[in-house]
């Protein structure tokens, strides 16, 4: 398959992630959409480094291996924050009784 | 000698650093010691490095590189040569004189300020030593600056007293102006040589980048430097205003030493001076316009010390003559002589004064001289040595300097009739002084006539010491007319001077030119004698008046140039000040206030809108980027 169809389906997921984080005020939709940011760039790093590694194999027997351990580092940062990420949300449900960032405007004042 | 010339400078400095940190811990004895002991020892290796110089020539130790930028190297050196072996042993054995005068002059302040005096005083030779023996001009330009500064803190020494304080800033302003001249000719130099040490400059081939236009206007502004320094006109004003300072402040810094700065300049450069007839005539006529002036307003002065301070002008003017007619060696022949009868005088009248109970006003003197019959004779010496009476000091480097002005080739009668008119003068002012002060009646009050007594040996013995250098102190230059080889100062200057001493004045010419001036001198003194020896207080008029108020010359600067700089800073104070420096300070003030006014607004605390901003400027950045890389 032609790259750019990867490019554009992560392009895609990328915009619905922003737009999501944008116009959402649950707190966990937000974060839904911030993970699926993530895995659109995880998709376009995994594409790009099959493809860097089927073009240059034969220089590199491991050409375009790193992008795909990138790929496992945001995984691994990814379920940390998530992790992180529920437990603020958690408590903050216990603090409000809501999930809606617009709430969360205490730090103005 | 690389250690002997470090120790001459390093042990007034010593003296000052004992003395300046200690003077609320030592003892006044302590002080005086300490501050003596150190000139001293200068005045000795003095000695010693003059009869290396004398057997061994110039010698030049370098330090250390002082700046070092680019082409241009300026080392810190010494340099130890037949002009400026002079100047060091007058400047340490007067300022040792003056010292040991000090001690007992100064013994009624109390200690703190005894010891703040002679550290000031042991700076002050301190500077004046870097000045002379400075082997470029920048290290001399420290010991410029050096001494404008300790001037300013001697003559503002009782700083209690405004009026005080005023002459030291006016002494210090006037060093300014000609600083900044000296300086400008400095870069000027640079900027055509590359180089600012003596040797290298003087040596043949080291001035061959100037251009003669170059010559004329460096020379011009250093002669500007040494108007400001040696008081001529245009900035001679201060020099009479800075008999504020104590007496022996006077004598050590108004007649013997600083003034004579730029005398040494002038000779240390005379190679370069010798490049430019304009600036060798323009010296002179200002050094003759000078003592002229001086020695008119010297007349009708009142104040003994004013009296002499204009006449230390006047002298100075007369060294300015011998530089600007070429003759180098009499023009320092003649600060040695001066710096002897002149620090006498000076401390003569400092006893005087002392006598007193501090009065100044020769009106309120006479008939001191059998009270004070050291102070007397010695000042008596002086004045004889001042007019120019053979076979005294004064006579012969006198003589030397109106020999000069009459070899000048297109005005020499006009310059030799002006000089002598200036030196009748001289001679009269001077015994006016004498016979006012020392003859007839007393005519102060009661109690000062009871307090009347002679000096104490610490005062006296320096005074003595000076009177017998001024009367053989002009033995080392008597003219080859009356023995042949007598000249010797000319001769030992000779490797460091171009160019001295060829007057075309024959042999008879010369006999009849010495008759007349030593005749009309006496004739000046007897006159002086019948018209003041029984001195009667009257109010001066006419041309008198003018006289006495010094021409109006302090009067002509502050209408023409300080009332209206004192305008000009008034505007700039009321309305740029005002307006601009603080609209500019208040306004970025208010701007900055309401610019984080505004910006706060942005700061909503709703996530969302922050985030939206994030991914705006994002975006903003990538198209940027996208279009920049083009």
């Amino acid at each position: 398959m032609p790259i750019n169809y990867y490019i554009f389906l992560s392009i895609a997921l990328f915009c619905i992630g922003i737009v999501g984080v944008l116009t959402r005020r649950n707190a966990i939709i937000i974060f839904m959409c911030i993970e699926l940011m993530l895995n659109a760039v995880n998709l376009l790093l995994v594409a790009f480094s099959k493809m860097h590694h089927l073009k240059m194999a034969a220089v590199n027997a491991t050409a375009g291996t790193d992008g795909q351990l990138f790929v496992f580092f945001i995984m691994v940062v990814a379920a940390a924050e998530v992790s992180v990420g529920l437990a603020i949300i958690v408590m903050m449900y216990r603090n409000i009784h809501s999930v809606d960032v617009n709430f969360l405007n205490r730090l103005k004042h | 000698m690389k250690l002997l010339l470090l120790l001459i400078v390093l042990f007034p400095l010593l003296g000052f650093l004992v003395n300046g940190l200690g003077r609320n811990i030592l003892g006044k004895r302590l002080i005086a010691w300490n501050a003596c002991l150190w000139i001293l020892g200068s005045f000795v290796l003095s000695v010693i490095a003059f009869m290396t110089v004398r057997e061994e020539g110039a010698q030049v130790e370098r330090y250390f590189d002082f700046i070092k930028v680019g082409k241009l190297t300026i080392p810190f050196a010494f340099q130890v040569d037949q002009l400026s072996i002079i100047f060091l042993l007058i400047i340490t054995g007067v300022g040792f004189l003056i010292h040991v005068y000090s001690t007992s002059y100064m013994k009624d302040e109390n200690a703190s300020h005894y010891g703040r005096y002679f550290s000031f005083l042991n700076l002050f030779v301190f500077s004046m030593l870097i000045l002379v023996m400075g082997a470029n001009y920048v290290i001399m330009f420290i010991g410029w600056e050096g001494v404008g500064l300790c001037s300013y803190l001697l003559i503002g020494y009782w700083f209690k007293n405004n009026e005080y304080n005023k002459a030291a800033n006016k002494a210090f302003i006037m060093n300014r102006i000609g600083d900044l001249a000296f300086l400008i000719a400095l870069f000027w130099l640079i900027a055509k040589t590359d180089t600012v040490s003596f040797n290298e400059l003087f040596s043949p081939g080291g001035l061959k980048n100037l251009t003669s236009t170059d010559f004329t206007v460096i020379t011009l502004l250093l002669f500007v430097g040494a108007t400001g320094k040696s008081a001529q006109i245009p900035l001679y004003t201060w020099l009479p205003d800075a008999m504020a300072g104590p007496t022996p402040v006077s004598a050590l810094i108004h007649a013997a030493t600083m003034v004579t700065a730029g005398i040494y300049m002038i000779a240390r450069s005379n190679i370069l001076y010798s490049q430019s007839a304009i600036t060798m005539n323009i010296v002179a006529y200002v050094g003759l316009a000078t003592a002229l002036l001086a020695a008119t307003i010297a007349l009708k002065q009142n104040d003994i010390k004013k009296v002499l301070a204009y006449s230390t002008v006047s002298q100075l003017g007369f060294m300015f003559l011998a530089l600007g007619t070429g003759a180098y060696a009499a023009a320092v022949f003649h600060v040695m002589t001066h710096a002897f009868f002149k620090a006498l005088l000076f401390l003569g009248s400092g006893s005087v004064i002392h006598a007193m109970g501090g009065e100044q006003d020769i009106r309120n003197m006479g008939g001191l001289r059998k009270k004070l019959p050291t102070t007397y004779f010695t000042f008596l010496i002086g004045c004889i040595a001042i007019a120019g009476i053979p076979p005294l000091s004064g006579f012969f480097s006198k003589d030397a300097i109106l020999l000069s002005a009459y070899g000048h080739e297109k005005f020499g009668m006009v310059l030799y009739g002006i000089a002598l008119f200036t030196a009748m003068l001289t001679a009269f002012y001077m015994f006016r002084l004498l016979f006012i002060t020392f003859t007839g009646k007393f005519r102060g009050t009661a109690e000062q006539e009871h307090h009347l007594h002679e000096s104490p040996p610490a005062m006296t013995i320096p005074l003595v010491i000076l009177a017998v250098l001024s009367v053989i102190g002009g033995f080392v230059g008597i003219p080859e007319l009356f023995m042949h080889g007598g000249d010797k100062i000319t001769a030992f200057l000779t490797p460091v001077i171009s160019g001295t001493g060829q007057h075309n004045v024959s042999r008879s010419t010369e006999y009849i030119l010495m008759g007349l001036s030593t005749g009309l001198m006496i004739v000046m003194i007897i006159f002086a004698w019948f018209k003041f020896r029984n001195y009667q207080r009257t109010e001066a008029v006419g041309l008198g008046k003018v006289l006495e108020n010094k021409w109006y010359v302090d009067e002509l600067y502050e209408k023409i140039i300080v009332n209206p700089l004192d305008k000009v800073g008034s505007f700039f104070n009321s309305f740029f000040e005002r307006s601009v420096v603080d609209g500019l300070v208040n306004g970025v003030g208010k701007l900055v206030h309401y610019g984080s006014r505004q910006l706060r607004l942005l700061q909503s605390g709703q996530v969302g809108s922050y985030i939206l901003l994030m991914v705006l400027s994002m975006v903003v950045i990538f198209v940027l980027q996208f279009f920049l890389k083009k």
